[in-house]
């Protein structure tokens, strides 16, 4: 499935678990779909499509805004994390801390809504989980 | 250096920076042409290998042939002397002897070819796991790229569109909010509902004169006279 298939059908889709799902294509050298679903409009998922995998990424929170003497404790806090959060991993790119999910490029379009849905509700619940890290 | 290592150190060394590549494209291209190569070679090593083996398959089949020639020849050998012939036993052996060196000369040649195929078999499964190991690294260089590619378009586009990515916390207050208005709403509303419900409830309990009736203007004058007596 390429970047344009998967906007397609999840426009087709609608809505998925009692979810709504907006779909953007971002332009760029890279194809990315920025899916936002009903009430979680400021944690918006990025989901590319490479040679291997699906990926999909929610940002969570950047640098500037882990309390410095705290960033070591949390990052620690985040590998114990790691495994009880379902389907998703703590990761991160550049200056930003992010959560992400990797899925066959197999996957078939319920199991990719499924996989934001969940990521999305993840990165609400680690964001809930971290705050005490945060400025 | 592994693959991770390398990769690890690219983003290390400033590529901090996104878009800024670990592999530039050109490096991805000199090891995808790699990984053909090293297909080449093992379709190659493919097919020497069903080349010998087939000569193998051959060889051993000579060496068989030959075995039982000479065994045969013993025999025949054997029935010349019963019959006292000893000229013809003799040229019985020596036709013996000279099987004998052919088979000498064959058992070499099938040794040399069954060495040969087993090089070429271990050739064929290192070669096969080479290419596995190219393609994993491959895979991890080119998810690398593509998603520092696909973090470049992302800030480009929040940069262009002047849209501000909130902070977490800020978009963990708006979702809250958000979900606590709507929980709210959806509480309000089953709350007037109920409302309804105990209304016209109430309505028909009046109507059949049943609980607290409403005071009338009656009622009212009858309590005034009543003070009054």
């Amino acid at each position: 499935m390429n970047t344009s298939d998967l906007a397609s059908r999840i426009s087709d889709l609608s809505s998925f678990e009692g979810y709504q799902f907006d779909c953007q294509p971002i332009p760029g050298e890279t194809e990315v779909l920025q899916i936002t679903l009903g009430e979680f409009e400021e944690l918006p998922c990025f989901v590319s499509v490479t040679d291997t995998q699906i990926l999909c990424i929610t940002y969570l929170f950047t640098n500037d805004e882990v309390i410095s003497d705290k960033r070591s404790e949390m990052m620690e806090e985040m590998l114990e994390l790691n495994i009880p959060i379902p389907l998703s991993s703590f990761a991160k790119l550049g200056d930003r801390y992010v959560i992400f999910g990797a899925l066959s490029i197999t996957s078939n379009i319920e199991d990719i809504c499924h996989e934001i849905i969940t990521l999305t509700e993840n990165a609400l619940e680690a964001i809930d989980a971290l705050e005490e890290y945060l400025v | 250096m592994s693959i991770l290592r390398k990769i690890m150190t690219a983003v290390r060394g400033g590529a901090r920076e996104m878009g800024e590549l670990v592999v530039d494209a050109n490096g991805t291209r000199i090891f995808e042409q790699e990984i053909k190569d090293a297909q080449t070679h093992l379709n190659k090593a493919r097919h020497d290998l069903t080349d010998v083996m087939a000569k193998q398959m051959q060889a051993s089949r000579q060496v068989e042939s030959l075995k039982r020639e000479i065994s045969e020849h013993e025999a025949y050998a054997g029935q010349a002397l019963d019959k006292g012939d000893e000229n013809l036993a003799m040229e019985i052996a020596e036709k013996i002897n000279r099987l004998e060196s052919d088979l000498a000369e064959q058992t070499q040649v099938h040794e040399s070819f069954s060495g040969h195929v087993s090089r070429l078999k271990d050739l064929v499964k290192k070669t096969g796991r080479q290419i596995k190991e190219y393609e994993r690294q491959l895979s991890m260089v080119k998810t690398t790229e593509s998603v520092q590619k696909a973090s470049a378009a992302i800030t480009n586009n929040f940069a262009s569109s002047n849209s501000k990515m909130l902070s977490a916390k800020d978009s963990l207050d708006r979702i809250k909010k958000r979900q606590q208005d709507n929980f709210d709403r959806l509480a309000a509303a089953e709350q007037l509902e109920s409302d309804n419900s105990d209304k016209s409830l109430e309505d028909r309990m009046t109507a059949a004169g049943i609980g607290e009736q409403k005071s009338s203007a009656n009622s009212v004058l009858d309590r005034i006279k009543s003070k009054r007596g």
